[in-house]
């Protein structure tokens, strides 16, 4: 070995020790700030209230694990559940019962009653829940399940 | 007094800095008032590390705790009101004062060499002066703040490749809760002031050393033709006096303009309507809303994510793009370019006002 070379060598195994013992100070931290997974809430179903929280035309927001979910009752008087997020950033839903539609008031995004996009920015339609009777009690289900 | 100074002087050389300060001269013409921005923009800032620190002593961060500990503030603690308007106040025009001082240095071209790291760094001190307000807006937990941080995360989410992990060290979760009101608020009090504190010595060095640059027609005066003023105490002193006027401003708008609370942040209930950014987000926020759902085959969320992240891109390189400044000729395409840019954000914050 000549000298030329031995300094290469040690030098980068210089190099080579700085840089992963720097690495191992970053990737600890790096990794603390990601959040660890929150176990996913394993509800299928939930009881939104009773056939008298809900008169004709009015609608109400409920938690379904981590989901939110507009439960709404036509004018007509049939029920309806769909997810509250709207599909373009993020806001929650109202429903506007005057025109029977659904309302994001962030972008003026529409959706129609069916939770269809139908007119502002929202790229998709709103996802679907299933909403049964038991005697007089509102029951939500996950659509898959149901 | 002045044995107090020779004390210190025989310890710290203080004499060394007033000369090193004195050395330094400020060019006069008709662009001198330019050079106050930068100026008013430290001084602002100073204004939010005393006024955020007073804060701190009293507010509480938690989704239970911190819309109640900011009423507290302004409806119990004595003065609590102006601090609270005070930080707020300047917390938006130290953003309109970077924003100024951006835009005269871009015109006086004094990003070309030697200053491309100034340009470079306070580019950076911009972008942690936005996250600053992007954070410090969720603070008091209220409709507002919680709407527009589920969009303003969202788009972060809208990136490719990275988005999915930014919106989740984000938001400390997939949703906006407390936890992400607890992260917003270490973020907003103790790294982005530190990272800040260190850049903006860095910015504050390099113009110190290499003094004030004057715009290419000046540079082409001879020397010995040009008016100037010794940096200390000449322009210094003019500095005190403006940020005393500032200051002076701040209260009357913190007096007569108070920023509303609102009701405090609800997971449950629909977004109202007006949900908006803060006004310097408000133009790329227009241009979201203007965007179709869908650009041929892309989402138009990332069209628009992807023409901000390559403005701003290039924006930030244009000391290395803009080849002609370095050899003192203005180049028509940057000068174009900068006023395409700040009627854009005018035209479209005025719109995303309207609308
Ligand atoms: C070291 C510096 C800072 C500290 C310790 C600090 C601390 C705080 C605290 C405790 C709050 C919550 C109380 C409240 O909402 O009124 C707050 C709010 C806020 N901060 Fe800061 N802050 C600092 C710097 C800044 C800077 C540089 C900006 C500039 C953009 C800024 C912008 C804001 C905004 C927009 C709010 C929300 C105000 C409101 O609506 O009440 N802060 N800050
Ligand atoms: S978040 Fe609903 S329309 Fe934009």
């Amino acid at each position: 070995m000549t000298k030329q070379s031995r300094r290469t060598f040690l030098d980068w195994l210089l190099r080579g020790g700085l840089t992963a013992w720097f690495a191992s100070i970053i990737y600890p931290v790096f990794k603390y700030m990601i959040p660890p997974d929150a176990p996913e809430l394993n509800i299928s179903q939930i009881e939104a209230g009773t056939l008298s929280d809900f008169p004709k035309g009015s609608s109400k927001i409920i938690r379904m694990g981590r989901t939110p979910v507009i439960v709404l009752r036509k004018k007509k008087g049939d029920f309806k559940a769909l997810e509250a997020t709207c599909t373009h950033l993020d806001c929650t839903v109202q429903f506007k019962t005057d025109t029977e539609q659904i309302w994001c008031a962030c972008h003026n995004g529409f959706y129609d009653v069916e939770g269809r996009n139908i007119s502002g920015p929202p790229p998709r339609p709103l996802g679907q829940f299933n909403v049964t009777l038991k005697d007089d009690k509102v029951i939500i289900t996950k659509k898959d399940l149901a | 007094m002045s044995n107090i100074y020779q004390w210190i002087n025989e310890r710290l050389e203080l004499d060394d800095a007033i000369k090193f300060a004195k050395k330094k001269r400020v060019p006069v013409f008709y662009g001198t008032v330019w050079y106050y921005l930068g100026g008013v923009s430290l001084f602002l800032f100073a204004i939010q590390l005393v006024t955020g620190i007073l804060l701190v002593l009293y507010y509480q961060p938690g989704a239970e705790t911190a819309f109640e500990s900011v009423k507290f503030i302004v409806s119990k603690v004595e003065f609590g009101w102006l601090i609270r308007e005070i930080h707020s106040w300047s917390a938006n025009l130290f953003i309109l004062f970077v924003f100024f001082h951006m835009f005269t240095v871009f015109f006086a071209k004094a990003y070309r060499k030697p200053r491309e790291m100034t340009w470079i760094t306070g580019m950076l001190l911009l972008v942690l002066g936005l996250a600053f307000g992007f954070s410090g807006y969720l603070l008091p937990w209220n409709e507002l703040a919680y709407f527009a941080t589920k969009v303003g995360s969202d788009i972060a989410g809208a990136i490719p490749w990275v988005g999915e992990f930014m919106l989740r060290v984000l938001r400390a979760g997939d949703e906006v809760t407390g936890a992400t009101l607890t992260r917003f608020y270490g973020i907003h009090i103790a790294i982005l002031p530190g990272i800040f504190t260190i850049l903006l010595v860095m910015h504050l060095m390099m113009v110190q050393f290499q003094g004030m640059s004057v715009p290419p027609e000046i540079e082409k005066i001879p020397e010995k033709d040009r008016k100037t003023i010794p940096f200390f105490p000449d322009f210094v002193l003019r500095d005190f006096m403006i940020w005393l006027i500032v200051l002076n401003v701040i209260a009357l708008l913190a007096v007569f303009f108070p920023w509303e609370l609102g009701q405090k942040a609800d997971a449950l209930a629909p977004a109202p309507a007006g949900i908006r950014p803060e006004w310097y987000f408000m133009f790329m926020f227009q241009t979201l809303k203007m965007i179709p759902a869908h650009v041929l085959f892309l989402e138009g969320e990332l069209v628009g994510v992807m023409f901000f992240a390559i403005g701003g891109l290039i924006w930030f390189f244009v000391p290395f793009l803009d080849k002609k400044a370095h050899v003192g000729i203005r180049s028509r395409f940057w000068t174009w370019f900068g006023i395409f840019l700040v009627v854009y954000i005018i035209v479209l914050t005025i719109w995303g006002y309207l609308v």
